[in-house]
């Protein structure tokens, strides 16, 4: 899973503690999916587990949160092994838009796909209109801009797809009733 | 609110050719407008009829509570040089002119003297980020300079709205981005409204509001494909 190498890249740049992790991880790539601690704990521990980090310092406290953590060199062989390798294209179509104008079709029929398709439609468009607003704000720190990039292409792809499939609903069903 | 432009039931023919079977469309002040839908459902043919280049064949364009139908050719085209910008989807700038004088243009045509028309050009062309090609023929510009130096002629003027129609040819170059996300700021520093043309949701997302044409006519669920 990526957290773990998020993680390694985080440290490569010098040992952290648990928590200044997730506020690294946070800050830089500030529209992520935000780490919970127990979710940094559960990966340090298993890339510990591996020899990819190791221990390197411990406040006197003690406590799982002031413990710090620094790459190994198997843990930066390992990262620049993931950051080389080119990822498989999205293999299965595993989208919650794409299964509900297949059930919809298959349960309640086509009028109700179309309404679907209408609503989805105009909340991404709304999605789309604030995204470029945060990316076209004056003060924009690159990684949200950069965020927005992204989530843009995708929400573009995704009316994209709304709308072929709105034309091929309609072709479908001007079909079957002549 | 009562609105700044706005039309109402917009017909209108090319021959026997329908492009607009009755179109309303209302813009506040300062209010950003895309006018979207699929390749020729009458998006341009709309843009030339509010901005009072066409005539409608039915229906009403108002601006400022004023019926431009009832305006003479010569009332409305100086209306178009006065409160008006209109930035084309092809052919924009004069070939023979270098980029500071297509930008001046608009200012002389309206009366500004030469002196003051050169200088507000010039603060313009700084503006979008193209006083370095100020001496420069638009056949020795890239496309980007351009559609920058088009953008600066159609704001030049201080317009209270904007036309323009498919902005951006490519918004994929990150330069096509950026001459829209300037475009944008310069309007609302302005309050000038927008009526942006354009067939690309992305584009279209700049706007405060999207109206969706099909077949020459209003398509309320705003995605262009028949039922
Ligand atoms: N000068 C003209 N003479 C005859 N027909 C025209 C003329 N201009 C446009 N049309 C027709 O009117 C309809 C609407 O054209 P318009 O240019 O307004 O579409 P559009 O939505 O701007 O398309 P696009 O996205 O391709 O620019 C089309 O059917 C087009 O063929
Ligand atoms: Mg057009």
């Amino acid at each position: 899973m990526s957290t773990s190498f998020v993680l390694l890249g985080l440290l490569a740049t010098g040992p952290r503690h648990g928590y200044e992790l997730k506020r690294a991880h946070d800050d830089r790539l500030p529209r992520a999916k935000p780490l919970a601690f127990g979710q940094v704990y559960a990966t340090l521990g298993r890339l510990e587990r591996d020899g990819l980090v190791e221990k390197s310092g411990q406040d006197r406290e003690g406590g799982p949160d002031r413990t710090s953590f620094a790459i190994t060199e198997a843990g930066r062989t390992s990262l620049d092994e993931w950051l080389s390798a080119v990822e498989t294209p999205a293999p299965f179509v595993t989208s919650t838009l794409f299964s509900k104008v297949m059930v919809s079709l298959l349960a309640s029929g086509v009028d109700r796909a179309r309404a679907y398709l209408t609503a989805q439609r105009s909340a991404h468009a709304d999605r789309l209109r604030e995204l470029t607003a945060t990316k076209t704000a004056a003060d924009s720190p690159f990684g949200d801009v950069v965020a927005a990039d992204f989530a843009i292409a995708h929400l573009d792809a995704d009316l994209r797809w709304l709308q072929t499939t709105l034309q091929r609903v309609a072709d479908m069903d001007r079909e079957k009733r002549p | 609110m009562t609105a700044l432009l706005s039309a109402a039931g917009v017909a209108k023919h090319y021959g026997r050719t329908p492009a607009l079977t009755g179109v309303d469309i209302d813009v506040a002040e300062g209010e950003i407008v895309a006018v979207t839908g699929p390749s020729g459902c009458g998006k341009s043919t709309l843009l030339h009829c509010l901005a009072g280049i066409l005539r409608a064949d039915a229906g009403t364009v108002t601006y400022r509570d004023q019926d431009l139908g009832l305006w003479s050719e010569k009332s409305r085209s100086r209306l178009r040089r006065t409160d008006f910008g209109v930035l084309f989807q092809f052919g924009q700038l004069v070939p023979e002119l270098t980029a500071a004088e297509n930008v001046a243009l608009p200012l002389l045509l309206a009366g500004s003297g030469r002196r003051e028309a050169r200088a507000d050009a010039q603060q313009w062309l700084e503006r979008f980020g193209v006083d370095h090609v100020a001496e420069a023929r638009p056949g020795a510009m890239s496309g980007g300079q351009q559609q920058r130096c088009a953008v600066a002629r159609a704001m030049v003027t201080q317009p209270r709205v904007l036309f323009a129609d498919e902005p951006t040819g490519a918004l994929d170059a990150l330069a096509g981005e950026q001459v829209l996300g300037e475009l944008v700021r310069a309007a609302r520093d302005q309050d000038t409204a927008v009526v942006l043309v354009t067939h690309d949701a992305r584009v279209a997302a700049y706007a405060d509001r999207e109206v969706a044409l099909r077949d020459g006519a209003n398509d309320p669920s705003g995605l262009g494909v028949g039922s």
